[in-house]
């Protein structure tokens, strides 16, 4: 692969990347397509240098260029492609529901979040419930108390 | 053998699902799982003693060289008559002890069954990994038995501190295993013991299974959970936390000593562990006033003293040791249950408020005298002779630390004596002067049938001591199976005059003044006490780690769990750049041209300019047209590289996904950042966005180098070579690309248009839902305006692109095209058709439903690929056909036809259906923002 090359796979990663941080779906989604060019590129190229198309037309197998990375890159554009038309569908839908397009922050992620800044009792019953109250010697002392033990016979 | 372990197993089982149909009668049909092991022990004791050996094997996992190895010498003997001579006790004490109205005890006898059957499982296991089940099995079944009364918070306090260090305990255990087995190259026991050269193991793999041993046997400092197990049912204490259970680490140090106890580190940590725990738990238990508590600080402080015995690694010790197992067993099982008869009885296990009970308590009052005599070691009971043995053992030992272990274990033992002492007062009343209140007036005495196996025990402390001939035979056996090659003394209650008997002397009589003198001793334990009270105690410490764990986990879900996806996606890019860009970066070595060819610049630049224009335009419309030029730079490299059909797919699904955009584009906002809603967060700080994205950019420049030179490096014959070979002669197709995806990679594009169809799918039942909010009959249709001119041209195009179509197809397996590009064609037609005429126009012409089109392609792939299976051939053989038609000559073609057909149509279905989906006329929302889809769903 040419320094060219890489350099190309290079930008649309990273243009992709920087793309899908975003929280606009349509961003995001324009990211995924980037990145997707980026791998097909990294995978057609990383078969080894360019040659003729792979249509055998005579006996020997010289010459053509690798048909093993063109499909899979094939399949990958096809995926691509599905993919898109998913998260489309998201974005349609999150317009038609919130008017926006905006990927809030996870509901369940922020409740898990509010939680565990609260130290009260209630925010985390099962946590809290693990731990006995007070500085008790042991578990059982508990029970039949340990500190008027001077008064035996 | 293996019957007695499924006979537990199903027995408690059935207990267990019985659960809340069966009362205290449970434990009669528990009794049945130690009798079968009883009448075993009964009919082989004698075979064993002799020197014989039972095993058994079965390759459970042979890839892994797993094994289940069962193996019952004398010493596992021992153990065998401890679990089930006491667990039959056990159960007919049970039956007594609950009463005939307590209801739902399936459970508990259950339980116990099951922790029974692992018990006998982990003393008979010869396999490290086996034992190591059984152990862990006990660990859970005792969690769950502490833990039975679930509605008690100290019950579960105590059941999850006894889960967490056994448990923790018994992973340490699993690694030092593993690491023995390792080692040494087998993990048979029996073979570690007697054949192996152990000059190999490292102190790592001695200190972790001495962790794991001491944490099952409560030794200092994993002791706290003992005394807090005492919520459990006193039956079950009795079993578990007296007689057996707490015997596994004992167990297992006592089975590998003679091998591992010449490794450095093993006596010193074994002596001072013990010794700490024997001399602490005895302390402790005489400051107690719940008498079950005494009694489970008392088993704290022998089970140190077992440790140090069978620990040392000596034949004389062993059998020390093993006599003091069956005497501890014994008196301990008997202790338990007085208690639990006084408990029972009085309502009471508080020795402040015992007072002297009435004349039917004689035969208890006996019992309890007799098992503390063997508890304290006074002769003749069975507890002195075993503690005989230590002492002779220890003065005459040749072993480092030898004299100061006997100063500790007498130590140990004059505080035995002194809580055995404080035990019997308490029973009886004597401890205080009962001034208070509170105290007990008088109790019913209890049942002869409650207190016959108490009593049973009671005796056999005494009369085993009187004639210990009768454990002789077995005691020496054991010893043999652990020092195969030694002569054990016998086991006597008259040694002759010796300086153990002299030691033993003066423990009875400083345990006599310490009893005498209980009142001092009293003050001056609290005069102690409240100086150390405010250390940090073992359970505090334990319970503060425990919620300091927690407080982590907390933090860590904090910084870690934020729930914003950018964020999320950014570690995710990181850890992947890192985890690929730095592996790569040390292994490359070559550097490449600059570019291939000169005409790949244009292409080349184009998307350069394309994809970063994309970032920066603020019109959502604009971006989706750069990403699509980025797609058709990519199509026009893709033709200079020598891949046709990539490239005609490429033209074809850009265009289609600008089309896609369009549709969904339209009813969104014009600007990002116009929409009616900002982000609640603001997002990460661009710069370091930015910083994140230049790493993936440099760490892909690189990993792209590195990867391509490692392709350009293989040997000459690789398997894309090897495709071209095969391709024309096995395949019949000359294009190649087509030949892997229909045929050598069948396989694969049948998943891929599965996935292509689940998409469709999800597609449409996300815009229909959205579509079923609509209010009908606002629809524009009928405003817009069509042009007959450009309806009429796309009418003849649409013919004549889909006969190109299917050209495609059917050219495909020779020449560019086949099923992916021929179908996404006929798609690039349809969308021409919705352009100029709307979703009607696309149903005019296309008048299979979508989804009739997507379900049928996919059948028919999945038809082609499995017909060869019902016809005797493999998935997704190719047959071929040879025809003659009139006019186009002879047809030469394969089955594989049929298969891309499918996938054709799989990608009509699947545009068909996006059109369907977002195609209808936008709704006029726009022009009431404030439609209801906004109220109440926006929070």
């Amino acid at each position: 692969m040419s320094i060219a090359v890489a350099l190309v796979t290079a930008v649309l990663f990273g243009t992709g990347s920087w793309l899908m941080m975003q929280r606009r779906l349509t961003r995001i989604i324009i990211g995924i397509g980037l990145l997707g060019h980026g791998a097909n590129l990294l995978l057609v190229s990383s078969g080894g240098p360019s040659g003729d198309a792979p249509i055998i037309s005579g006996d020997g197998v010289e010459n053509y260029s690798d048909p093993l990375p063109q499909a899979l890159a094939l399949t990958a554009i096809v995926i691509t492609f599905g993919v898109t038309a998913l998260l489309l569908a998201l974005g349609y839908r999150s317009w038609q529901i919130t008017k926006d397009d905006v990927v809030e922050d996870d509901v369940e992620d922020r409740r898990v979040l509010r939680r565990s800044n609260q130290d009260g009792p209630e925010s985390e019953v099962d946590l809290e419930d693990a731990v006995p109250v007070g500085p008790d010697e042991d578990g059982v002392n508990r029970v039949v108390g340990e500190r008027g033990e001077g008064d035996g016979s | 053998m293996t019957a007695i372990l499924i006979t537990h197993a199903l027995l408690g089982a059935l207990l267990v699902l019985l659960g809340d149909r069966i009362d205290r009668r449970g434990f009669l049909v528990a009794a049945l799982a130690p009798l079968v092991s009883l009448i075993w022990i009964g009919s082989n004791a004698s075979s064993i003693i002799d020197g014989d050996v039972h095993s058994w094997s079965y390759d459970w996992i042979p890839r892994l060289g797993l094994t289940i190895d069962l193996r019952v010498d004398a010493l596992s003997l021992v153990m065998l008559l401890l679990v089930a001579g006491i667990g039959i006790l056990v159960c007919a004490y049970s039956y007594r002890y609950f009463s005939a109205s307590k209801p739902a005890l399936g459970r508990l006898s259950g339980l116990l069954t099951l922790f029974a059957g692992s018990m006998t499982g982990l003393v008979v296991s010869d396999h490290l990994l086996t034992l190591f089940v059984f152990w862990e099995l006990t660990s859970v079944t005792s969690y769950l038995l502490i833990g039975n009364d679930d509605r008690n918070p100290r019950a579960r306090d105590a059941a999850t501190s006894a889960i967490l260090i056994t448990g923790s305990g018994g992973l340490v255990l699993l690694a030092g295993l593993a690491l023995l087995g390792g080692q040494l190259g087998t993990y048979r026991i029996s073979e570690i013991v007697t054949s192996i050269p152990v000059g190999s193991v490292s102190w790592v793999a001695v200190v972790l299974i001495l962790i794991g041993a001491f944490t099952k046997s409560a030794q200092f400092p994993f002791s706290t959970w003992l005394p807090g197990a005492m919520v459990a049912p006193t039956p079950i204490s009795t079993y578990l936390h007296a007689a057996t259970m707490v015997k596994a680490g004992v167990y297992l140090v006592a089975r590998l000593a003679p091998a591992l106890a010449d490794v450095s580190v093993w006596r010193p940590i074994v002596f001072a562990v013990g010794s700490i725990t024997m001399v602490f738990g005895g302390w402790r238990a005489l400051r107690q006033v719940d008498l079950k508590l005494l009694l489970a600080h008392g088993t704290v402080s022998q089970l140190g003293l077992m440790m140090i015995v069978v620990g040392t690694g000596h034949y004389s010790m062993a059998q020390a040791g093993i006599v003091l197992l069956l005497a501890h067993g014994i008196f301990k099982a008997a202790l338990f249950m007085v208690v639990g008869i006084v408990d029972h009885q009085t309502g009471t296990r508080d020795v402040r408020r015992l007072t002297r009970l009435g004349p039917g308590w004689r035969a208890i009052e006996v019992t309890t005298v007799l098992a503390a005599a063997s508890m304290a070691g006074v002769p003749p009971a069975l507890g002195f002779i075993a503690k005989e043995k230590i002492l002779a053992g220890t003065i005459d030992g040749s072993f480092a630390g030898a004299q100061t272990l006997t100063v500790v274990i007498a130590l140990g033992s004059v505080l035995t004596f002194a809580y055995s002492a404080r035990f019997v007062l308490g029973v009886f009343g004597r401890l205080t002067s009962h001034e208070g209140g509170d105290a007990i007036a008088s109790a019913d005495p209890p049942r002869m049938s409650l207190s016959a196996p108490a009593i049973l025990l009671g005796v056999l402390a005494l009369a085993i001591g009187v004639v210990p001939q009768v454990i002789d035979s077995l005691a020496r056996a054991a010893t043999q199976a652990l020092h195969p090659s030694s002569t054990p003394k016998d086991v006597e209650l008259w040694a002759g005059l010796n300086t153990a008997l002299f030691v033993s002397a003066g423990v009875i009589a400083v345990g006599c003044l310490l009893a005498i003198c209980r009142t001092s001793v009293a003050r001056l334990q609290k005069r102690v006490h409240d100086v150390i009270e405010p250390l940090p105690s073992g359970d505090s410490t334990f319970w503060w780690i425990v919620a300091a764990v927690l407080r982590f986990a907390k933090r860590t879900t904090h910084v870690v769990q934020s729930g914003s996806l950018p964020v999320y996606v950014m570690v995710i890019m990181g850890v992947a750049t890192a985890g690929t860009a730095i592996p790569a970066v040390s292994s490359y070595d070559n550097f490449p041209e600059w570019i291939d060819s000169p005409t790949q610049l244009a292409p080349l630049s184009f998307i350069v300019i394309a994809a970063i224009g994309a970032t920066r335009v603020k019109r959502r419309i604009s971006a989706a047209l750069l990403l699509g030029a980025v797609g058709y730079g990519m199509a026009g490299l893709y033709v200079l590289n020598g891949a046709p059909d990539l490239a005609l797919t490429q033209f074809a699904i850009e265009t289609l996904a600008t089309v896609l955009f369009v549709l969904v584009l339209r009813v969104l906002p014009q600007d990002f950042d116009s929409g009616q809603r900002s982000p609640t967060r603001r997002s990460m700080m661009p710069s370091f966005r930015l910083l994140i994205s230049a790493a993936v950019g440099a760490g892909i420049f690189i990993f792209a180098l590195v990867a391509a030179e490692a392709r350009e490096s293989v040997p000459a014959v690789s398997v894309s070579e090897e495709m071209l070979e095969r391709s024309v002669p096995d395949a019949h197709g000359s294009n190649v690309v087509n030949v892997i995806l229909v045929d050598f990679r069948g396989m694969d594009t049948l998943g891929e248009i599965t996935v292509l169809a689940v998409a469709a799918l999800g597609t449409a039942a996300l815009a229909r839902s959205a579509g079923r909010r609509r209010t009908a009959g606002n629809s524009r249709t009928d405003v817009v305006l069509r042009s007959e001119v450009l309806d009429t041209i796309t009418r003849l195009l649409f013919a004549s692109i889909a006969l190109l179509a299917v050209y495609f197809l059917f050219t495909g397996h020779n020449q560019p095209g086949g099923g992916f590009v021929g179908g996404l064609t006929v798609a690039a037609a349809i969308s021409l058709r919705y352009v100029a005429g709307g979703v009607e126009a696309v149903r005019r012409s296309v008048r299979i439903p979508a989804n009739v089109v997507l379900g049928g392609g996919l059948s028919i792939s999945l038809a082609t690929a499995f017909i060869p299976l019902a016809l005797g051939g493999t998935v997704l053989e190719h047959a071929v056909f040879t025809w003659d038609a009139p006019l186009l000559g002879t047809i030469k073609t394969t089955s594989a036809l049929f298969f891309d057909t499918g996938v054709f149509l799989v990608v009509v279905g699947l545009v068909l259906m996006a059109i369907e989906a977002f195609g209808g006329e936008p709704e006029s929302d726009e022009e009431k923002p404030n439609s209801r889809f906004l109220v109440g769903e926006t929070t």
